[in-house]
């Protein structure tokens, strides 16, 4: 039985206490997409600057719990700066991480705003890709928590779709 | 406890004794004795449940209304037996006619809404819905107000969860459907349903509850509510799932359409139509739920020997308990939605703890084997009234005691300094 530790790791935690670009850029021209978690109610704004190809800067706004405001926070920190397309392999690498458990649950992918991302098969995920978003590799134990670390990553993707679609 | 009791000659029971007659609850859970605090989204079953199904299975079972030999006969006797047992619980004046068996509650709200809305409802009439519906008793009147283009109407809540009745007959006023809860799965808040049926039959309306956390806990006759259709489901009420109730008046009943199509609900099938059958069949199409209709039998069978007046007595006395307890410990870091009397409200408490997400209280309660839940409870409109996302809401049944209240109590204490 997995512990309590593999869930709340102390990266989560910090990040669910302090998270990182909290808050809302302006839209336009940002693009602000909404995701929402139909289990249970929780929401999430992601607004972001695609310039040039690259993510030049992102907010989370929205209410959830630890592990989909961590999730967020450690999202946000990873894609800034980066370029659309290794903001796309990011997600692809991280719902690869949480895909082990998440095709057997209950799909919520037309209300969550799931993307166009696919995700890889899970033992061609290279775990060390994620840095600190490893930490949240434990949620996949967790089943009925992997949408909440899924949410704004399903967000993003969203994000990035109409953000390259509108150039 | 004694002072909080209805007089009554059914003796007080015990309910530490009374868990031992579920299996269930001898579980471990990570190490600790299972704490079930969720019977307002599912209850356990005691093993007479239990029994009187495997018995079924075992000896008895064969399709009903069909077969002419011995064990179909006897299957058909006992479904029906289940029938008229349900209705004498809440007082139906013809138990055996005026109970409907559906797959759930959900099923039953919508068999409502497919055959007496589509009969009696049409553009511009106006429904009337109070905010603190399920969504079982929401949805199936947004899909009919959609198609049939509908007026919904709300009534509202208060602060305390009560429905604001200042405007009751300007909200009732031209209304066809009144459909509200008798308890509030969020709130715990028992609603005057009397009173309001009243009002509604006065303006006009028919009245449709949701009884769902009612029946299983405290005395119910649909005479005294003086609605005209109750929904109710099994499983809430220490039965299985896949069996609910639509009880409904003979004479609403009888001008009623069928629901489904098939076998069973029809008397003569010809190439150029069908008759349909008398009521209840007639809205039972296909091979029903015998066997879980028989636990339901059952089901009402342990409530009645335990006694409704006994059961509200302990709950009452159990929410009071648990209401001082959270408050006395956690003070201003606990918000309990819902009235605050114990007398006025179920055994269901929906609380924000600090500024702490349900899921990661419920998932830290879990550890300690508590069983809460935590979300919407199917229930956003309120949940957007109450200004939350989602609430951590625990919930009792006979078989909980103080012990149980004092171990999710800890167990929140252990959340608070998790993420202190």
């Amino acid at each position: 039985m997995p512990g309590l530790e593999d869930l709340y790791r102390e990266i989560i935690l910090d990040h669910y206490r302090s998270p990182r670009n909290r808050g809302e850029l302006e839209a336009p021209p940002a693009v602000r997409v909404e995701g929402f978690n139909p289990l249970c109610g929780d929401e999430i704004v992601v607004t972001l600057d695609v310039e040039d190809g690259v993510v030049a800067d992102i907010r989370i706004a929205g209410t959830g719990c630890s592990i989909s405001q961590s999730s967020a926070s450690l999202m946000s920190a990873a894609v800034k700066g980066k370029s659309v397309g290794e903001a796309r392999d990011l997600i692809a690498t991280f719902k690869g991480m949480m895909s082990i458990h998440e095709a057997t649950l209950p799909s919520g992918a037309g209300e969550d705003g799931s993307g166009s991302v696919e995700a890889p098969e899970p033992e061609a995920i290279d775990i060390d890709a994620l840095g600190e978003l490893a930490a949240l590799q434990g949620v996949v134990k967790f089943p009925v928590r992997i949408k909440c670390a899924t949410l704004s990553w399903n967000t993003l993707s969203q994000g990035l779709d109409e953000a390259t679609a509108a150039h | 406890m004694a002072e909080l009791s209805p007089p009554s000659t059914t003796p007080a029971f015990d309910a530490t004794t009374l868990a031992k007659d579920f299996p269930l609850l001898s579980r471990r859970i990570h190490g600790h004795p299972i704490t079930y605090l969720d019977s307002a989204a599912s209850s356990q079953r005691p093993t007479v449940v239990l029994d009187a199904m495997r018995d079924y299975d075992e000896t008895t079972h064969a399709n009903v209304h069909r077969g002419v030999y011995s064990i179909a006969e006897e299957a058909t006797r006992r479904f029906e037996a289940a029938r008229a047992d349900v209705g004498r619980f809440i007082g139906a004046p013809d138990p055996s006619r005026e109970v409907v068996f559906t797959k759930n509650a959900t099923e039953a709200l919508n068999l409502v809404a497919h055959t007496w809305g589509r009969t009696h409802l049409g553009r511009g009439d106006v429904v009337v819905l109070t905010e603190m519906e399920h969504h079982a008793n929401i949805v199936p009147w947004h899909m009919l107000a959609a198609e049939r283009d509908l007026e919904l109407r709300w009534l509202a809540v208060d602060d305390d969860g009560r429905l604001v009745l200042d405007d009751l007959d300007a909200v009732l006023d031209g209304a066809k459907l009144l459909g509200l809860t008798c308890m509030s799965n969020v709130l715990g808040t028992l609603n005057p349903v009397a009173e309001l049926a009243a009002a509604a039959h006065a303006a006009g309306a028919v009245v449709v509850a949701d009884a769902c956390q009612s029946v299983p806990h405290l005395p119910t006759d649909v005479t005294e509510l003086g609605v005209d259709f109750l929904a109710f489901s099994a499983h809430k009420m220490f039965g299985p799932t896949g069996i609910g109730v639509l009880w409904g008046r003979e004479a609403l009943l009888a001008e009623l359409p069928p629901f489904l199509g098939g076998g069973e609900m029809i008397l003569d099938v010809r190439k150029d139509g069908f008759t349909p059958n008398d009521i209840p069949w007639r809205f039972e199409a296909g091979t029903p739920p015998i066997t879980e209709a028989i636990g339901l039998g059952a089901a009402v069978a342990f409530l009645n020997g335990i006694g409704m007046d006994a059961i509200r007595a302990h709950e009452v006395s159990l929410t009071r308990y648990a209401l001082d307890t959270l408050r006395t410990r956690f003070g201003d870091g606990i918000r309990i939605f819902g009235p605050p009397e114990p007398e006025t409200r179920g055994g269901v408490i929906s609380f924000a703890f600090g500024d702490l997400h349900p899921h990661d209280v419920s998932q830290i309660l879990d550890e300690y084997g508590v069983c809460v839940r935590a979300g919407h409870h199917c229930a956003k409109p309120l949940m957007r009234r109450l200004g939350v996302n989602a609430t951590a809401r625990a919930s009792f049944g006979p078989y909980n005691d103080e012990h149980d209240v004092d171990t999710l109590v800890d167990a929140l204490e252990a959340a608070r300094k998790f993420f202190g």
